[in-house]
């Protein structure tokens, strides 16, 4: 009789990794998310270009003399108005936002408005002081938010989808009760292993594509310069993410090795996702906070939002991000020994979810 | 061989299995019969290293059983376990590639196995589409996948209809054949009966008979007669030795202290009447096995 030798660890894990992304490549809803999540990133592009986009010009009737001087401006649409009352009259049926007619004032013009003064017409002819702006901002906030918006969302969803489907994945095999095969043919290692390399390589492919799809995106919509300037901030995202992934699939499966039936994953896995939710609300309500979002970059659960943000924001010093992957990846490695523990503890309870105490405890 | 010596395991302050030795042949198949909550499915998991024991030591052919010896045990557990959503013969290659099987090894042996339990026809479904009963068959194949040296089955009948049964028997019984040591649990202790050469009784956590069926059997038993007389057999009260049990005219059923007493009996009975029945009564393995577990 032939007799096999089990793969050593490293080709178990992968064999493993392997079965984890065949199986979700295979699921119908995972294509679907992937595609959707796709189209939102594109949307987002498109929405930021037409926005971005110069607004149409002020419609001003002009009448006279005062055509050449506000054709001269090159700020409005202007329309020729034989006369005053014709002018009124544009006005009047709002086809204009104003009337220019000229005056004997300084100026030599009056504006005439529908019912209140038309403040950006008047402006636009005023004579306006000299502005000096000591740190200008060559930064859109809208784009800004629109950015710290993406990372968050991005983050928090691929997060949550991956996660979710590692702590499922674990509870499906204790539920099925296959763990106990998988148990006697490789070492648990392995398993856990196999698990978070498969999960991850199919996250990091996602956030991979999407990162991809904004660049062409923004290349597509003629958004060179902002694709300039968020380039290297959407890098360091793929690369926080990368490292911050492994972290959380850790933990998401040892919340998995808690529980025996996917009902009860629930309890397990709300304090890892409400943890998930603390650097999405920050970043969209401290996107414009340097202080908060440079502690947000340090700390690890938040820093693959945080970083890439005060990259963007340039915010950060050409070592920080460094620092901070380094902090990221010294605890990823912590979590994942208290993660593996907790794991291969839990794997052959059943009943109810295990205690973490009672986990963490030597078996 | 197989064999466990003194194995001990506790879940918190409950002692699960106290001091269980036995042996499990090479080429034999050894039934394991328990109680629910004996300590079957426990001393399974200590064997296949998926719980460790407290003390105590399993050694395989007289060496101390390593983890990689484990690796190529074929195990099926009591509640069964495979992939609801993954297609049967998929999933068997899976498993056998996780022993370390060539891809194209772990398929000719799927598909052998598969086709020989009778499901030839349905490799290609997921498990979740499969009845129980077959189900388990794939069970069975997932066990036997990738040749294992010793074979651990919790419950393999559990659940199949008389042909399957005849189908996983055979398919076990050809593997046992090969000279592996093959154990299994069973609560149908007449398929116990019929399968098995050795035989392993636990309960409450200690090892209560083990031994070759028929040893067990004859230890458990008490001999014991019936004798069917064309006459009257009253007699045999006053016979020394002989304890009636039941007495009706020509019948009786009867203890005996020697087997001498036995042929003493036959003999005056034939001398007597003719003789219409003179058997000694072999208790059913339920019935020893109400008796040892007491």
């Amino acid at each position: 009789m032939t007799t096999y030798s089990t793969p050593t660890l490293l080709p178990a894990t992968w064999l493993v990794a392997e079965r984890e992304i065949r199986m979700r490549l295979r699921s119908k809803s995972f294509m679907i998310s992937t595609g959707i999540l796709l189209l939102l990133v594109l949307g987002s592009i498109v929405a930021m270009s037409v926005f971005g986009a110069n607004q149409s010009l002020p419609k001003i009737a002009a009448v006279g003399s005062a055509v050449s001087t506000v054709e001269a401006t090159e700020a409005f649409d202007v329309t020729e108005a034989a006369t005053v009352a014709e002018a009124e009259e544009l006005v009047r049926d709002e086809s204009v936002e104003a009337a220019v007619i000229p005056s004997e004032g300084a100026v030599g013009l009056t504006v005439i408005g529908l019912d209140e003064a038309p403040g950006s017409v008047v402006s636009l002819l005023s004579a306006a002081p000299l502005v000096e702006i000591l740190e200008p901002s060559d930064q859109n906030p809208g784009v800004v938010y629109l950015v710290a918006l993406a990372f968050g969302a991005l983050f928090l969803s691929s997060a949550l989808t991956f996660g979710s489907m590692i702590s499922q994945s674990v509870v499906e095999e204790k539920q099925t009760r296959i763990v106990e095969i998988l148990m006697a043919t490789v070492p648990v290692k392995a398993l856990l292993a196999g698990k978070i390399v498969g999960n991850s390589i199919l996250a990091f492919a996602q956030i991979t594509l999407v990162a991809l799809a904004a660049g062409i995106g923004l290349l597509a919509t003629g958004q060179n310069i902002l694709l300039g300037e968020i380039g290297p901030s959407i890098v360091w995202f793929v690369v926080f993410f990368a490292a911050g992934f492994v972290m959380l699939a850790a933990m998401f499966a040892a919340a998995g090795a808690l529980v025996s039936r996917q009902e009860d994953l629930n309890t397990t896995m709300t304090p890892i996702t409400t943890l998930l939710m603390v650097p999405y609300f920050a970043v969209i309500f401290f996107y414009e906070n340097p202080f908060v979002l440079a502690i947000m970059s340090y700390v690890p659960f938040s820093a693959p939002v945080g970083m890439p943000l005060r990259v963007f924001l340039g915010l950060a010093e050409w070592w920080e991000p460094i620092l901070s992957l380094a902090i990221l990846i010294a605890s990823t490695l912590a979590v994942i020994a208290l993660g593996s523990r907790i794991y291969e503890n839990g794997l052959l309870r059943t009943g109810a979810p295990v205690k973490l105490k009672d986990a963490l405890k030597k078996a | 061989m197989l064999e466990l010596t003194a194995v001990n395991r506790s879940f918190g302050e409950r002692r699960v299995l106290k001091d269980v030795s036995f042996t499990v042949a090479g080429g034999r198949m050894t039934g394991f019969v328990g109680g629910n909550g004996a300590g079957k499915t426990t001393t399974m998991r200590v064997i296949l290293g998926v719980l460790a024991a407290d003390s105590g030591t399993i050694t395989l052919d007289g060496a101390p059983l390593t983890a990689e010896q484990r690796t190529r045990f074929g195990y099926m557990p009591e509640e069964r376990g495979l992939y609801p959503k993954m297609k049967v013969a998929e999933q068997i290659v899976y498993l056998g590639r996780l022993h370390g099987m060539s891809t194209s090894q772990a398929r000719n042996n799927t598909e052998a196995l598969l086709t020989r339990l009778g499901l030839g026809e349905r490799m290609d479904d997921t498990l979740e589409s499969l009845s129980l009963g077959n189900q388990q068959r794939a069970q069975i194949a997932a066990a036997l996948v990738h040749d294992p040296e010793v074979l651990v089955l919790d419950e393999p009948f559990s659940g199949l209809d008389p042909i399957a049964v005849e189908v996983v028997l055979n398919v076990l019984k050809d593997f046992a054949a090969t000279g592996a040591p093959v154990i299994f649990s069973s609560h149908q202790l007449d398929i116990v009966e019929r399968l098995c050469d050795d035989l392993v009784v636990i309960a409450d956590g200690e090892i209560r008979a083990h031994g070759s069926r028929e040893g067990v059997r004859s230890a458990h038993t008490s001999p014991r007669f019936e004798l069917q007389l064309d006459g009257d057999a009253g007699w045999l009260r006053a016979e020394p030795g002989v304890t009636v049990l039941d007495f009706d005219g020509g019948f009786a059923v009867f203890d005996v202290d020697s087997e001498a007493t036995a042929q003493r009996v036959l003999q005056r009975a034939i001398a007597t009447a003719p003789v219409l029945r003179f058997s000694p009564q072999v208790p059913s393995l339920s019935q020893i096995f109400k008796e040892v577990i007491q």
